[in-house]
């Protein structure tokens, strides 16, 4: 089992939907904050659920701000980063470089590509901490080869 | 886990840490990091709520780590806040790495920069920026006779170069002190190698520029003239021994920064100083407020962060020139104030006076309450009722008030100094606020919530007590006028809860945020803003910081007490004019911001503004320790950032001054 999660942990890294920044996460986790990674990753989703929230609404206005646009994914990206969701962060680049360009159709599709990279890792997420909970929490701990 | 005990050294455990970020992701995230560094967290999520918390506790903290990127306010002005008023060591961080926005960190006075993502080994050392900021602090201190604090072992060191400098009284001296005092810096700094923790019970020795003082240093200043002003000459001209050129540079920074802000309110305000300073001070009331804001913010700080300053005065001188009339001298006014500001807190009230003097020369600074400024410039606006109730009232307050506001003086006779000693605070508060306010209009209002709500608080208090005496209004308020019209309008909500009270009460009868009954009075009377300076700064503060509290309320007995009557009537005309306004400015940030506007509005917002002072610009509604000098501040900033001064860039809550909006 906990090598299965430990698995699991390790190809969510080699597909590129975590960095680095993720492993940075779980040295925080301790006996004191054994759920801490898992804590973030509920957080972030729900924030970033909002941001996409926004961001849709301000796309279907169809009005493209851009400046709104861009700052929105500002703030989406920050987190993102934080999280170490390199997936999802290197949509957020692209689309605030469509923002820049000023290219709304570039910025749907980049956003339509980055929901998708959002959700994937949602899911994927979810599923490593419930595994990583059925394991132990020394599993989480443990950094992937 | 990072063993964080591994370096075994005791000084970076326990530091207090305050993180300010939007992003709850970040956040949770960095106060994990930090606690893992066994450092003492404190987490915000709204640059606001982090001033109000910084102002309550002025020693609470060590540094101050913030985002860049925030909604609610600019991390920029967050930095620059803080830097003025608390003069914390401020660390930006941010996801963006572009050069351009860490030059700007940079310039702005960040003790560093951080990119995102954070890893913890970047905020293990942070501990280095306190060490180092406490260590020039005390160092400057000891040469200017400010507080030195004492260290322990880098006092023995110091000690003897010490004694060395305090024998060369001269203010030339400064300079060789400075030289001089580099070198046993230097010297000691081997001596000492790594006595970090030794210096880990550094206290920051600032040195304290009083409304005199800064007073005097605008006074130089202004005979230099400000392109030409060096500290070296500076310094000669102040004459005073214990003030070192450094103190005097860093000083001339901040001041430099603070005109240049006010600089690009001016354009906006000069129109409307014109129509104030007319009348009473209108000049001052912007003018002074703000300057006297920014001043104070600086003040508070100790040191004004040049860039502060120099926006402050910008601010202040924009809005002063947008009072006064005569604008032109704005810029003097500006510089005025903006040092009056540095006089944090108390001094306002003649930093006001220069700086709207300037423009105005009659500026009667505020005494509390721009009069000048408001009937004039805001023409409609509700502040402007305000204001010119104040300015009425002022010039026969004034008259203390005027001491320290010196409408003309660029000096300002502080005759005041003594008077104000609240006052001014409050009234740098203004000046800035009012600066801020040029826009005065609803936008500035909304701004103002910010700002004022905090500030509000202590106003009330402040406004209060003027009735009658305030002389002195130096208030910022007066100058305010702008500004605190806009923030009456949000006050007006809540002063109109006050009158209720009665008079004695401008406290908030409703808010909740006693200073917002002040305001109520205030705009009645200028006096308000005198009177309140005296006394009420120390309430505002109170009040403000306890806007949210039933505290605040307290504040706000004490100030009721004051002014209730003056007061009253002449809120509740702004009270009127101000809701009306207020309803627009109906800006969200700040809690109490929003409260004080009202009460601001009618004067007290003023009084808010010049708390915010502290603030400025960004309408930190922070319910501001800083009381008098910055609530002023804030509130201009509240105000001009409700009036959506757009014109104004300050970095100041007045930008968004739009004294058009002012409903008189």
């Amino acid at each position: 089992m906990q090598r299965q999660v430990a698995l699991i942990k390790q190809s969510l890294f080699d597909q590129g939907y975590l960095d680095e920044q993720f492993m940075e996460l779980e040295e925080l986790q301790d006996d004191a904050n054994p759920n801490f990674v898992e804590e973030v990753s509920a957080l972030y989703f729900k924030d970033s659920a909002r941001l996409i929230n926004n961001i849709d609404q301000a796309l279907e206005r169809g009005s493209f701000d851009f400046n709104r646009l861009d700052s929105y994914m500002h703030q989406f990206k920050g987190s993102s980063t934080s999280i170490g969701a390199s997936k999802v962060k290197a949509e957020c680049t692209k689309f605030r470089e469509y923002c820049r360009a000023g290219n709304a159709e570039g910025c749907l599709r980049t956003f339509q590509q980055l929901k998708k990279e959002h959700s994937t890792l949602r899911k994927k997420l979810e599923h490593y901490f419930q595994l990583a909970r059925q394991a132990g929490p020394k599993e989480t701990a443990r950094r992937p080869k | 886990m990072i063993n964080p005990g591994s370096n075994s050294d005791p000084f970076p455990a326990g530091l207090r840490v305050l993180v300010v970020d939007d992003d709850p992701t970040c956040l949770m995230i960095l106060e994990r990091m930090l606690m893992t560094c066994l450092y003492r967290v404190t987490k915000c999520n709204r640059a606001e709520l982090a001033l109000s918390l910084l102002r309550k506790n002025k020693h609470g903290f060590d540094i101050v780590i913030s985002d860049v990127h925030m909604p609610d306010m600019d991390g920029f002005k967050l930095l620059e806040h803080v830097g003025l008023e608390m003069d914390l060591p401020v660390i930006m961080m941010s996801a963006d790495d572009s050069k351009s926005v860490v030059l700007k960190g940079v310039t702005h006075g960040a003790v560093d920069y951080l990119i995102k993502p954070v890893r913890i080994e970047a905020l293990k050392n942070i501990w280095q920026h306190v060490v180092r900021k406490k260590r020039n602090e005390w160092n400057v201190s000891e040469h200017s006779g400010g507080s030195i604090e004492d260290t322990g072992g880098d006092r023995d060191r110091q000690q003897p170069r010490e004694d060395a400098d305090n024998n060369s009284s001269s203010v030339n001296e400064g300079n060789w002190r400075s030289s001089s005092y580099r070198k046993r810096k230097e010297e000691e700094v081997d001596d000492q190698g790594d006595d970090k923790e030794d210096t880990s019970s550094l206290k920051k020795p600032r040195v304290v520029w009083s409304v005199e003082l800064h007073q005097q240093f605008v006074a130089a200043v202004n005979q230099l003239g400000v392109d030409k002003a060096v500290p070296k000459k500076i310094l000669e001209m102040m004459n005073l021994p214990g003030l070192t050129r450094e103190n005097v540079a860093s000083h001339l920074q901040k001041y430099r920064i603070y005109l240049r802000r006010l600089g690009g309110v001016s354009q906006h305000q000069g129109n409307m100083n014109h129509s104030f300073m007319n009348g009473q001070d209108p000049n001052f009331g912007p003018l002074s407020s703000l300057n006297g804001f920014d001043l104070q913010a600086l003040a508070v700080a100790g040191q004004l962060p040049a860039q502060s300053l120099a926006q402050l005065q910008a601010a202040g001188l924009g809005r002063s020139s947008l009072i006064k009339p005569g604008m032109s001298s704005s810029p003097l006014v500006d510089q005025r104030s903006i040092f009056n500001f540095e006089n944090p807190k108390i001094r306002f009230g003649d930093g006001h006076g220069q700086a709207i003097n300037n423009g105005n020369k009659q500026m009667s600074l505020l005494h509390g309450v721009p009069t000048g400024m408001e009937p004039k410039q805001f023409a409609g606006s509700s502040y402007m009722r305000v204001q010119q109730q104040i300015t009425g009232v002022r010039p026969g307050q004034n008259v203390q008030s005027s001491g320290l506001m010196l409408p003309v003086a660029d000096h300002l006779p502080r005759g005041g100094p003594s008077m104000l000693p609240s006052l001014g605070q409050q009234q740098p508060m203004f000046s800035t606020s009012v600066s801020r306010r040029s826009d005065l209009t609803g936008a500035v209002r909304n701004s103002i919530p910010e700002t004022n709500n905090r500030v509000l608080p202590a106003t009330h208090s402040v406004f209060n007590n003027f009735p009658a005496d305030l002389p002195q209004n130096n208030f910022p308020l007066a100058s305010a006028p702008g500004i605190s019209i806009p923030v009456s309008a949000s006050y007006q909500e809540e002063v109109n809860s006050s009158d209720a009270k009665g008079g004695s009460s401008a406290a908030t009868a409703g808010f909740g945020n006693p200073s917002y009954d002040i305001f109520n009075d205030f705009p009645q009377q200028q006096q308000h803003n005198s009177k309140l300076n005296d006394w009420d700064m120390r309430n505002i503060g109170l009040v403000h910081s306890h806007q949210d509290t039933a505290a605040a309320s307290a504040g706000f007995s004490t100030s009721e007490a004051y002014s209730s009557s003056s007061m009253q009537r002449k809120r509740r005309e702004t009270d009127a004019t101000v809701v009306t306004a207020h309803g627009q400015n109906q800006q969200p940030p700040s809690r109490s911001l929003n409260h004080l506007n009202h009460v601001f509005m009618d004067g007290g917002s003023v009084r808010v503004k010049s708390e915010r002072v502290a603030e400025t610009v960004t309408c930190p509604p922070a319910t501001t320790l800083f009381h008098e000098q910055y609530h002023q501040e804030d509130l201009m900033s509240a105000l001009l950032k409700q009036e959506g001064i757009p014109s104004v860039d300050n970095e100041f809550d007045f930008d968004g001054y739009s004294i058009d909006n002012i409903p008189v």
